[in-house]
């Protein structure tokens, strides 16, 4: 009996390990920047690239920072979500590594509830951020801290579930 | 160059380091790295910013943290069990044969039985 009892116990330990790996997101890396000021910009706006949008501006509410390009999958997907989300909190798109052309055109296809849209043509700012995939969605509270990182397209059971009440909680 | 992006871990195609992969991202991470040794930063002083940016996930090499003691003592600690598991074993097997071992007055005993069974032809 204890002969067989030991090997068995073991393989149920390692079937333990090996299930709950499986739960994990290895594609979703923690952000360091949780808790910490979002860092500053200074880029040109991608409707008017001769006016310029900073993070500054945006002192004293809560916002988002999305995070998309029209050359993104992803972006395309949670794009509806987003735009829902824009009647609720300010959001301010971060157009990464986009052609402007294009990500004009496709604001005007889809939909654009962005208050203003920022170019980091060269993802620069995107590295600062540590943006490793687009689409990603940063909540900024009124003192510039970023609060909350969603890697990936937000759906609408992350925005009700997780974006709103943590924006709500912030506001007040 | 290599030296420091082959130290890091690529966040898109996660198997890969900066300096293997090409994934846009790497390119520009590398394009970063260069830069900043151009602007003369140390290897340290790199790695400090991407760690910064992108967490200690980005490092092939995770710093000792409480996290990290069993990712690092974790073989050590498996050696160890399995150095005592052999031991015990094998220590275990000597008592057993030393058991299954005649004494003097079994040998006698079972010599005597075995002469007695062996009638001369």
């Amino acid at each position: 009996m204890n002969r067989f009892l030991w090997p068995l116990l073991g393989f149920l330990v390692l079937v333990g390990f090996l299930a709950f790996g499986l739960t994990l997101k290895p594609s979703e890396v923690p952000s360091p920047f949780i808790d910490k000021p979002a860092p500053g910009f200074t880029l040109p706006q991608l409707a008017a690239p001769e006016e310029t949008f900073s993070p500054e501006e945006m002192k004293g509410q809560v916002w988002l920072l999305n995070i998309w390009a029209s050359w993104c999958y992803a972006c395309l997907q949670e794009h509806p979500v987003i735009t829902n989300l824009a009647q609720s909190v300010p959001i301010v798109g971060l157009n990464y590594k986009d052609k402007r052309d294009e990500a004009i055109a496709w604001l005007d296809r889809y939909g654009n509830g962005y208050i203003v849209s920022a170019s980091d043509t060269d993802g620069r700012v995107g590295i600062n951020y540590g943006v490793y995939g687009v689409p990603e969605t940063f909540v900024i509270d009124k003192a510039g801290f970023i609060r909350y990182k969603h890697i990936g397209a937000v759906d609408e059971k992350t925005a009700r579930d997780t974006l709103l009440p943590l924006i709500r909680e912030l506001n007040r | 160059m290599l030296n420091i992006a082959s130290e890091l871990r690529c966040l898109v195609c996660q198997n890969e380091s900066i300096a293997a992969s090409r994934a846009d991202l790497a390119v520009d991470l590398r394009q970063q790295i260069r830069e900043q040794i151009h602007a003369g930063q140390t290897d340290q002083e790199i790695r400090a910013y991407m760690v910064d940016r992108y967490g200690d996930f980005i490092l092939y090499r995770p710093p000792l943290q409480a996290t990290t003691i069993l990712l690092w003592f974790g073989p050590l600690l498996l050696l160890v069990f399995g150095l005592l598991v052999l031991t015990l074993t094998l220590r275990h097997r000597m008592r057993s044969m030393t058991d299954r071992l005649l004494s003097d007055e079994e040998r006698k005993r079972a010599e005597a039985l075995l002469k007695l069974n062996n009638i001369p032809d």
